[in-house]
């Protein structure tokens, strides 16, 4: 890092590409079980949104850590998909106690989705990303912070467009999983559209 | 002793009756990146069927022996071994095709489909037909993802497999570069699943599920 100035911008060229351009939903097609199955309501996806941003940030700096200061020294890098799932299970079921027993109001409203998160492939694939892509701390947290914001605004944004379709007429065939497939590839043709505002940097 | 026709009976259930993508859109997350290469998928697909077969019948075998609450960590840990397995394996003789699959492959790990036909056939099971039955959902997995991809492939760069198919890959075929992008697997696996659910309609009527 030569000048902190420069180091910002870098760091914010990383958020911004991974909340539009290269969205861990819509290009990346991680956690699509739980964008599928919990985009029904805007309610619950926005809880669902906020505990993956939270998780993601945090699990990723922790296996940064982990990769850097255990995996990297004793050169067992090929055991990191274990190591990493454990982290990711422990810290939330660690989150899940420790909301649990300071702030209820927290827990009702995001409690229920914690132990979901634990088996969605976003998190562990955004750890993955972050290993192959050698990042650095501050870039680590940058892109699991981004990529928790991209797939957050991704799975509002298909839940308000399902609540309208719930009147709409749709073959039957399509309905459930096809037409909403449908949209999130139209979704993602509007998020490949930012990918212009990067390249005239 | 299993009866043969057991054995074709979970074959079929697990290929097209309950297929995994059909029925419930689960595990696409691990695999559809990389169905815009038809080879791609096929190693990915191969990388599936090794994974759920193999681990299937670990979990039925061990299944005597795992206490009930550590079950679910068992069986993690027993999928990512044959993960790795295979991981290291493509690292070692074909490392093109491991930078090509990138992270996915790890992803396996997180694919419900292997977790759930552990969870839900594996446990009860002999070894043997939880091996069969792994095979076969991972079979019936990887069919519809190489159809994605052939679809991909051939509209978006005129090729299957890398090699240019003669009509696709002339002039006369303005190609879609739409396919190779992200847009273009949501589009095929929606029509995919489309076609599949309206033909298997007539059983769903049947046995009409409180999901909608």
């Amino acid at each position: 890092m030569t000048s902190s100035d420069s180091s910002m911008l870098h760091l914010s060229i990383i958020l911004f590409t991974a909340v539009f351009t290269d969205n861990i939903l819509l290009a990346r097609f991680l956690g699509m079980c739980s964008f599928l199955s919990v985009s029904r309501q805007v309610k619950t996806a926005l809880g669902l949104g906020f505990a993956v941003v939270f998780v993601m940030t945090f699990t990723i700096a922790l296996d940064w850590l982990a990769y850097r200061y255990i995996l990297e020294p004793y050169a067992i890098e090929y055991f990191r998909f274990i190591l990493f799932i454990v982290i990711i299970a422990a810290f939330v079921q660690f989150v899940e106690m420790a909301i649990e027993r300071y702030s209820p109001v927290l827990y009702q409203n995001l409690g229920i989705f914690l132990p979901l998160i634990t088996v969605n492939c976003a998190i562990l694939g955004a750890s993955l990303f972050m290993v192959i892509r050698e990042y650095n701390l501050a870039e680590a947290i940058a892109f699991g912070f981004g990529s928790g914001v991209g797939w957050m605004l991704a799975i509002i944004a298909m839940a308000g467009i399902r609540e309208k379709l719930n009147n709409a007429l749709i073959p039957k065939g399509l309905q459930g999983p096809g037409i909403t497939l449908i949209i999130a590839g139209i979704m993602a043709l509007a998020f490949i559209g930012f990918t212009g505002v990067l390249s005239g940097r | 002793m299993v009866g043969r026709k057991k054995t074709k009976d979970v074959v079929l259930t697990a290929v097209w009756g309950e297929n995994p993508v059909f029925r419930q859109i689960l595990g696409i997350c691990s695999a559809l990146a990389v169905t815009n290469l038809v080879l791609n998928t096929m190693v990915m697909g191969a990388a599936v069927i090794f994974t759920t077969a193999l681990s299937g019948f670990t979990v039925s075998l061990l299944r005597k022996y795992t206490p009930r609450i550590i079950r679910m960590m068992v069986e993690v840990l027993i999928i990512a071994f044959y993960v790795i397995l295979f991981d290291q394996a493509l690292k070692a003789y074909w490392p093109d095709m491991s930078g090509n699959l990138g992270p996915y492959v790890g992803l396996i790990i997180t694919n419900c489909i292997i977790m759930g036909r552990a969870e839900a056939f594996a446990n009860n099971n002999p070894p043997l037909l939880s091996f069969v039955d792994g095979f076969s959902s991972g079979a019936g997995y990887s069919l519809v993802l190489i159809c994605v991809a052939v679809v991909r492939e051939l509209l978006g760069m005129g090729s299957l497999m890398g090699i240019p198919v003669p009509f696709f890959s002339s002039a006369l075929w303005d190609r879609w570069i739409i396919m190779v992008m992200p847009p273009g697997a949501f589009f095929t696996l929606a029509v995919i699943v489309w076609l599949a659910r309206t033909m298997q309609k007539d059983t769903e009527e049947k046995k009409t599920k409180g999901s909608k």
